[in-house]
């Protein structure tokens, strides 16, 4: 019974290890002022902004305060929400409802991160129980190794299957202005590359990455008059779980991404994603993490991944592509980085990828990750 | 608004100094539990959830990694917003306006007494220009209470009214922190924080919760026979930088303030709300926003002190509850002002109750000096 919503413009800044070139707020205001263009609408036509990072990476407080004169959000509705890796989901999916609800009729949302002025690794141990987690599962590696190690040997998986993978984004990426990592490697190189925590090697691993990301979502009316190709929001959900580590399957079954996948095909009308979706841009924080994340949702029966990336269904040329900008494997700046994934589903629907163009995009599909082994999952389509 | 949306249930833990036997999902647990029972909807009922958390006051990166399971989200559409909570009201209306959800669980959590709220109030400023300064919040505060006091020739005296009346209604208020008889010779004595702000003018380190559940129009009117219904809402954010911003000209409240009265067709506030909760960090704020609502003229702030209107027993009674100065946590303070101004209207608010009220206003703050703001109207009707 809400309104019909669409996205209709999108920027991205480029991205680097350190982007010593400019300040956090100067960040935030190149991807702002690309949205803006690529949307052709001025500033004045934005009714509320949406902005959010992770704080303890940079040491700023309430930095969506800081950031409110480039932002847009001075004069204007200012809301800052926070999920850890799924944030930039998190705010798209806060967009869409907002304009949805008919509070707004235009809304801004932002996510960004500038990880060389902070500590990740310090800032993300924080995230874990004090007392039961900290001292064993610091960081990103050793979650996602012990997961991948489950992975693996649960669903006869090879090292060469994840090197796959970090090799397609990497190829993809290479055809993504925007990109992070430009790395053109083989499955050798991925496999002779250093160790990072067993099965993780170093170019499995996804980069740490500063930049900003910014989109427009608007309603129908003003959709149709902003642009003649918007990518309309068929289907937004999210799901929270809050397992301490060790208690679940982890990697081997993201049972929230199985869930809020299945919500949102129902709700899109998509009963067969392989066949029905054009694209998928997806959160793999490590070439394992996709392997799993592609199996939970529901593109292949229950641990036959395997079958489809042998085939190659995920390459550019495959059946199914997925990751075409590269991913996250190329481009991390974390509190944008689930958001760069709905603006490159957005991109390949408005038929803007360029190099990176999947041919004939009528549905595409979006996925963030975070937190708490959360999911969020956006489809976007070409018409209504 | 597109559909009708009530409050139907509501929990705040007692507000103290130091919760030392409770962690964060124990808080959230309590009044998550307590809100859904009393609004008669299942763990499994429960459509959404938005927390509301700061990363800095708790110490953690992604706050509501902590609290998910301790408030029914599990395998459920939980977000968080890192403001105050006010704001998280906002979003879950905005959740279920949008026809996305029928109903919503708001809660909100800080232990202020596990950090050093200066050191973190500071990590707000600009790491260029300004954080070296030492700003922090009695600092920056000071500022604004000496502009407006100088602006209207407000005195210290009429500031020190508000604590003595809030801490003497907070005596009323079985969850308050701080119920205390003062004179505003107690309050003007006390030790100076930042000249002009007292330690009595200002709130108090304060740990606790609260939590609010949501509901559009058939489902509240099934479950309860005093939905109370949110009229109209608004928010708006100032600048940044205080010295761009004229700090006794409360722009974005007083914008806030216009979006939800046009929504919820208020045109005289001070005639038509009964009861307002404001979120009052310091004795000049509640003044200051109180004319920014338009619940007095401008620079008449202290006119209602004198009066005695804003008293409980007055015509325009603000902050029954004892406000934020008789002790609530940043971030959660606008969710216990919108809980607050639901007890007024359901009749449940005991020894505080306002007879009568029937219309009530709650307002939340996030950011140094007023810097964002958001204003609700609740009605009975």
């Amino acid at each position: 019974m809400g309104r019909n919503v669409a996205i209709v413009g999108t920027g991205q800044t480029h991205h680097k290890a350190k982007r010593d070139d400019v300040n956090i707020v100067e960040l935030i205001h190149e991807a702002v002022v690309r949205c803006l263009e690529d949307a052709e609408i001025s500033i004045d036509h934005v009714d509320a902004v949406l902005i959010g990072n992770m704080e303890h990476f940079e040491g700023i407080n309430l930095s969506d305060m800081w950031a409110s004169d480039v932002s847009g959000a001075r004069g204007r509705f200012g809301m800052k929400i926070t999920t850890g890796g799924s944030t930039g989901t998190s705010l798209s999916l806060a967009a869409y409802y907002h304009v949805a609800s008919g509070l707004f009729d235009t809304v801004m949302c932002i996510g960004w991160q500038k990880q060389s002025e902070g500590d990740t690794t310090a800032g993300l141990i924080s995230a874990t129980d004090p007392v039961w987690e900290r001292a064993s599962f610091a960081g990103a590696f050793g979650t996602f190794a012990a997961a991948a190690v489950q992975f693996m040997k649960e669903y006869g998986l090879s090292e060469e299957h994840a090197a796959k993978v970090a090799v397609k984004n990497r190829q993809n990426g290479l055809r993504n202005p925007y990109a992070h990592l430009k790395l053109d490697i083989t499955v050798n190189d991925v496999l002779n590359s250093r160790m990072l925590a067993y099965p993780i090697r170093m170019l499995d691993m996804c980069p740490a990455s500063e930049g900003a990301c910014a989109m427009i979502f608007t309603c129908e009316e003003k959709a149709k008059r902003m642009t003649n190709r918007p990518a309309w929001v068929a289907a937004a959900e999210t799901r929270h779980d809050s397992p301490f580590i060790g208690d679940v399957p982890m990697f081997m079954d993201l049972r929230t991404l199985r869930a809020a996948s299945a919500a949102a095909y129902k709700k899109a009308g998509i009963t067969n994603p392989l066949k029905e979706l054009d694209v998928i841009e997806l959160y793999e924080p490590v070439s394992w993490a996709e392997l799993s994340f592609l199996d939970s949702l529901w593109l292949c029966e229950r641990g036959k991944i395997r079958e489809l990336i042998d085939k190659g269904a995920t390459t550019m040329e495959g059946e199914l592509p997925v990751n075409p900008s590269g991913g996250v494997l190329c481009t991390n700046p974390i509190g944008a980085t689930a958001m760069c994934r709905v603006a490159e589903a957005a991109i390949q629907i408005r038929g803007q990828g360029d190099k990176r163009q999947v041919p004939n995009v009528r549905t595409a599909l979006a996925t963030g990750y975070g937190g708490n082994w959360w999911s969020d999952v956006m489809i976007l389509k070409s018409s209504l | 608004m597109m559909r009708k949306v009530a409050i139907i249930g509501v929990a705040q833990t007692k507000f103290e100094r130091e919760k030392k036997a409770e962690g964060f999902p124990d808080l959230v647990f309590d009044v998550s539990r307590r809100a859904l029972e009393g609004a008669g909807i299942s763990s499994s009922e429960l459509q959404q959830t938005i927390t509301c958390s700061q990363d800095f006051y708790d110490g953690r990166t992604i706050s509501n990694f902590a609290v998910s399971d301790a408030c029914a989200s599990y395998m459920k559409p939980e977000s968080k917003v890192a403001m105050d909570s006010s704001m998280a009201v906002f979003y879950a209306l905005a959740r279920i306006l949008s026809g996305a959800y029928d109903n919503g669980l708001v809660v909100t959590h800080c232990k202020m007494s596990q950090g050093q709220p200066n050191l973190i109030y500071n990590a707000i400023f600009d790491p260029i220009y300004q954080r070296h300064l030492g700003l922090d919040a009695h600092s920056c505060h000071a500022f604004q209470a000496r502009a407006y006091m100088n602006r209207y020739g407000i005195s210290p005296e009429q500031c020190a009214g508000v604590s003595v009346k809030n801490h003497a209604n907070a005596l009323k208020n079985p969850y308050a922190q701080e119920g205390r008889t003062l004179t505003v010779k107690d309050v003007i004595a006390s030790p100076m924080l930042a000249d002009p702000i007292h330690t009595l003018d200002a709130m108090p380190v304060s740990d606790g919760a609260c939590a609010l559940v949501l509901a559009e129009e058939h489902t509240a009117k099934r479950l309860t026979k005093n939905p109370v219904w949110i009229k109209g809402i608004g928010s708006f954010m100032d600048a940044y930088y205080l010295g761009e911003r004229d700090l006794t000209e409360p722009s974005a409240l007083i914008k806030a303030a216009q979006k939800a009265y046009a929504m919820a067709g208020i045109q005289d506030p001070a005639r038509e709300i009964d009861v307002a909760e404001i979120t009052e960090y310091y004795s000049y704020q509640e003044l200051l926003w109180a004319e920014g609502l338009g619940l007095c003229g401008r620079g008449e702030g202290g006119v209602m002190i004198d009066e005695g209107t804003s008293a409980m027993t007055g015509s325009m009674p603000v902050n029954p509850s004892g406000g934020v100065l008789a002790g609530n946590p940043y971030t959660v303070a606008g969710l216990v002002r919108v809980v607050e101004a639901y007890l007024q209207l359901i009749g449940g608010a005991e020894e505080r109750q306002i007879d009568g009220a029937r219309t009530a206003l709650a307002h939340g703050v996030t950011g140094p000096c007023g810097q964002s703001h958001c204003v609700m109207v609740l009605s009975t009707q």
